[in-house]
């Protein structure tokens, strides 16, 4: 009956020495960073959770009172040491201080496209520095060297001789949530973005404004979509005229479609919610939506039927979609914004701004692949979603799919490939709400991270499977309900039920 | 069935009444009239004019064989509810496993700090409430709910009603939009379809924290299911800790951490007792028992690469005396450890290379006339645990290869089925031969896939395979597996619910209750519940 031994989904590959802990710890960084070396008779060095500090160096451009960084130390402090250790030898630790450079100055931005992320780790008993351009870089090195960090098994913390150059593969390393066909409170958005640690279904502007400085904090941006014109079926009844009535033969039938393109009336209200959206949301980008307009309810109305006589669209309702999205567009750029958009808005030729980023996201394998290609012949800048649309889910080891997509393998000059500026792995939310979100996200969608941030050489399914499942249990003990890859245990198992 | 008339003083402020029943127990509450609905609705199993999801009170998961809900409502009133046993009742406050439960669903219905017990009726006890027994194949889980102005009385002959009976009623309270709770005047007649509801859970996998296994048995009884199937060891880790033999575990388990103390099993019983839930150990053997042979020298058949061992072990050795002396102490442990008649003997997936490869066992099977057919040593192997067991005053289940096989098993085995696709042709087969059976084929529900697959476990009908009547009547129940490769404490319980209530309402409702319309809305209602 042990069914699943049976029908092992993954046959080809078993991974038999299930050394879910790594020993030393060390190697299991996840991403995998770009250099990472650790020096021939390398020693380790201990740390005590009483004397360890982060610290400012003198030359730094940020100090104290910057709040990232203050906020990040005291966050990986906790991380770092849960629970005060018996065995703490505070007098024996020789590693007690993680000097942090930042060589440009800027706390209280958002990140953004742009950003510098990369940083370098030196870490020996002599010192343990950490130095990046930014501090989002200083970020990202600071979460990896709370993963270089480890326990023997008396509970003394370590570290390992190690130096690390970092930086990301790609800018866009995204993560969809889908907040519409499910609501998610507050706090299980928040536990995505990191934080290790309902009634009303509604998010206020202080929700969203707590969920943006959230993520800032992490170095994370939050790019809202508001998808027009399908979609928008809850739109309309706070929108009265908004959306298109559909009819049956001469009468409304009562029901509605896509937002209503031909009316000046939804053009003034796009333009007051987008006012508004812009300012609510500091990332440059917009996404826009545009994807899966269904036709059929434009079809049937004859005010619409005129006005694509009146336009000379004839039956072509996809030159009606880009009219409406044409417009849309003029709109947010008008608020200083760029746009992201579905692929479909570029598959029907609507005329875009040069710096809009096409989103390729339909599955049918072989033809992202083109579709990339396209869009990037273009001219476009682009990301991909079409391989990751984590929300799909089957039985087995499926993070291994995820994790061999590569990204960059369509035909396309290096001025192509250069366009793609990322990724994001989808949980698009049908069948997911607050109590299967994380455990459906985590660890796979690690496999999208890894495969974003790391070099494009790092496709070793062994390795990442030893580093992915000790992630996986480092994610348990910060909290983060992730679950398992395959047989197999966590020192510390989820005991938040 | 008796009536608590209702004293005058509360008529002021509605009816005082009793909800009792007789042989079970009883409860009061404090119940009063509301105004019909405008548009009346009555509902009746056999005649689906109405669906009954449309009601306020549509979110009864199992549907009950045979309900009758009036548009007439019934108020609440929170602070004089009460559930209270009858003066009739053959279990009285003495009974903890009631007692427990009045607590426990007065907390459902109310939430968490409001629970008194008003009780001060005498004492009644009789061993036939069976209030201080387990449950069992045999139990008697029919109850009778009848809401009235007068009186709300829940009737059974045994607690394991009872408890049935009180997840019912408590399925039938609402709240309306200022918070009153409602309750309709309806009169239920319930039982099971099926006397085997069964979850399997598999702890060696991945090791299930003590509070994990808890939280599905409070959601097993939300669904009515009766028995934890508790896949307690396999080859990856031997949590069980054994007190005749502490070196499986510590040598077997993942860590000192990942065990199952004796103190743990024993919790988990009572607390599955307390909810009408058995537990029922499997010790799978020969096969899936590399974890075994850390802690047990020479259990395990050594594998030969040519004519030198090749430091791997296979299966159970089947030719020692060693081993059946071993299987017959560990297993008089399990015998008195779980108190159900039944203990889950495995014998599923042997894999005969190992076994071919060793010179000894080559030469036992020449010595037995076995030939080269290694299914005749499995079977003498399952042949020989189950006689050192049968002194034990236990029963067996197994897995249908041991039927397969032709292994001589006693008439009361019960065969699980558990193989793909062709299960209706196995349940022919296993029920002519007489044997009762267990269908948990299509139902695993570790093998998940995206959409709403719920339906496929829905739509199942355990007894649609060729047979007579006789036949059906040997298919006892079902179980919901949920292997552990991929699952832990971090999804089993998104994982498990509420896909498993399409199991649960296919083992416990009528044959015709097939409207996946109407099950869609009930079950997201009942998900709701179960998320409150």
């Amino acid at each position: 009956m042990t069914g699943a031994a049976a029908v092992l989904p993954m046959a080809g590959l078993l991974f038999l020495p299930l050394l879910l802990l790594v020993g030393s710890g060390s190697s299991g960084v996840w991403p995998r960073p770009q250099l990472f070396r650790v020096p021939q008779g390398g020693g380790q060095c201990s740390l005590s959770p009483s004397r360890f500090r982060f610290g400012y160096a003198g030359s730094s451009a940020v100090g104290p009172g910057c709040v990232v960084l203050d906020q990040a130390f005291q966050r990986y402090r906790r991380l770092l040491f849960p629970e005060l250790t018996e065995n703490d030898l505070a007098w024996d630790s020789l590693c007690n201080e993680l000097l942090v450079t930042v060589n440009m100055p800027g706390c209280d931005g958002f990140p953004d496209m742009h950003s510098k992320e990369n940083y370098k780790l030196d870490i020996s008993e002599e010192q343990m520095l950490l130095t990046a351009d930014t501090v989002w870089g200083a970020l990202r090195g600071l979460e990896t060297f709370s993963q270089l960090v480890w326990r023997d098994d008396n509970g003394t913390y370590y570290v390992n001789e190690t130096d690390i150059i970092d930086f990301p593969r790609f800018a866009h390393r995204g993560l969809l949530l889908d907040t519409s066909r499910h609501y998610l409170p507050v706090g299980a958005i928040l536990e995505t973005l990191g934080a290790y640690n309902p009634a009303t279904h509604v998010y206020t502007t202080s929700d969203v404004k707590m969920v943006i400085e959230h993520a800032r904090l992490r170095g994370i941006r939050v790019i809202s979509e508001l998808d027009t014109p399908g979609h928008t079926l809850s739109w309309g009844p706070g929108a009265p005229g908004l959306l298109t009535p559909c009819y049956t033969g001469p009468n409304p039938s009562g029901s509605y479609g896509p937002v209503n393109p031909i009316l000046n009336t939804t053009y003034q209200f796009m333009a007051k919610l987008f006012a508004e959206v812009s300012a609510m949301f500091p990332d440059f980008y917009l996404h826009l939506g545009g994807d899966e307009v269904d036709f059929t309810c434009w079809r049937s109305n004859p005010d619409i039927q005129a006005f694509m006589q009146k336009m000379g669209f004839g039956q072509d309702y996809a030159q009606l979609e880009s009219f409406y999205i044409q417009r849309l567009l003029d709109i947010v750029s008008a608020y200083g914004k760029g746009y992201v958009v579905w692929q479909e808005v570029f598959d029907n030729r609507v005329k875009m701004k040069p710096d809009t980023i096409i989103h390729v996201w339909k599955e049918n394998s072989g033809a992202y692949q083109k579709e990339m290609a396209r869009v990037t012949k273009a001219g476009y800048r682009t990301l991909l979603s079409a391989p990751w649309y984590l929300n799909h889910i089957s039985y087995g080891q499926d993070w291994l799919q995820a994790y061999q997509v590569e990204p960059l393998e369509f035909e396309g000059s290096p001025e192509q490939k250069n366009l793609v500026i990322g990724g994001e792995a989808c949980m698009w939310g049908e069948y997911v709400d607050v109590t299967n979100l994380t455990p459906r996200l985590w660890p796979r969608a690690g496999a999208v991270a890894e495969r974003l941030w790391s070099n494009a050489t790092v496709r070793d399914l062994q390795d990442a499977y030893g580093r992915l499942a000790d992630f996986r249990c480092k994610l348990l003990g910060r909290g983060i309900q992730a679950e398992p890859l395959f047989t197999g245990y966590c020192e510390h198992e989820y005991r938040g039920i | 069935m008796e009536l608590k008339t209702a004293p005058s003083v509360a008529k002021r402020l509605g009816l005082l009444l009793g909800l009792v029943w007789v042989f079970g127990t009883l409860a009061a509450s404090s119940l009063h009239h509301l105004p019909p609905q405008a548009e009346p609705w009555l509902q009746q199993l056999e005649e689906e004019e109405r669906p009954l999801s449309e009601a306020p009170s549509g979110s009864l998961w199992p549907l009950p064989r045979s309900l009758c809900i009036s548009p007439s409502r019934l108020q609440l009133a929170q602070s004089r509810f009460q559930i209270v046993h009858g003066p009739g009742s053959t279990a009285g406050p003495g009974c903890s496993l009631l007692q427990d439960a009045f607590r426990r669903y007065y907390e459902y219905l109310f939430g968490y700090t409001k629970w008194q017990n008003h009780d001060r009726k005498p004492l009644i006890t009789s061993a036939d409430s069976e209030c201080d027994k387990y449950p069992a194949l045999t139990s008697d889980e029919a109850y009778q709910l009848s809401i009235a102005e007068s009186a709300a009385v829940l009737k059974a002959e045994k607690v394991w009603g009872a408890l049935r009976g009180l997840e019912t009623f408590s399925q039938l309270v609402y709240e309306d939009d200022y918070g009153s709770f409602l309750i309709n005047e309806s009169e239920i007649t319930d039982y099971p379809r099926f006397a085997h509801r069964g979850i399997l859970i598999d702890t060696s996998r991945h090791y299930l924290p003590l509070k994990s296994i808890l939280t599905n048995l409070d959601a097993m009884a939300f669904n009515k299911f009766n028995v934890l199937h508790w896949h307690i060891v396999d080859d990856q880790s031997f949590p069980y800790q054994s007190v005749t033999f502490p070196e499986l575990s510590n040598k077997g388990a993942y860590t000192y951490n990942h065990i199952y103390t004796p103190t743990d099993v024993q919790l988990v019983i009572e607390y599955a007792r307390l909810r009408g839930i058995r537990v029922i150990p499997e010790f799978d053997t020969p096969g899936n028992t590399e974890s075994w042979g850390k802690g047990q020298k020479d259990l395990l058949t050594t594998c030969y690469n040519g004519k030198q061992p090749s430091g791997s072990y296979g299966p159970v050795n089947p030719i020692l005396n060693t081993t059946y002396e071993f299987v017959a102490e560990f297993f008089k442990e399990i015998s008195t450890v779980f108190p159900d008649a039944y203990i889950h003997f495995g014998g599923d997936e042997v894999d005969f290379t190992c076994w071919r490869s060793n010179p000894d066992v080559q030469d036992f099977m020449k010595k037995q006339g076995f030939g080269f057919d290694y299914t005749k040593l499995e079977s003498y192997y399952i042949k020989e645990v189950l006689e050192t067991v049968s002194s034990l005053n236990k029963r067996s289940m197994v897995w249908q290869e041991v039927f397969d096989n032709g292994v001589k098993i006693k008439p009361d085995t019960i065969v699980e089925v558990w193989m793909g696709h062709l299960y209706p042709s196995e349940l022919s087969r296993v029920t002519k031969a007489g044997y009762t059976t267990v269908l948990a084929a299509p139902w695993y529900l570790d093998y998940i896939s995206y959409g709403q697959d719920w339906k496929k476990y829905y739509s199942v009908e355990p007894l649609d395979f060729l047979g007579c009547e006789m036949q059906k009547k040997l298919v006892v129940g079902g179980e919901a597996c949920l292997w552990g490769e991929f699952v832990d404490a971090t999804n089993l319980t998104p994982r498990l619910w509420p896909r498993a209530s399409a199991v649960g309402e296919r083992l416990w409702s009528s044959e015709n209750v097939t409207n996946i319309k109407d099950a869609y809305n009930r079950l997201a209602k009942h998900r709701c519940r179960m998320l409150g």
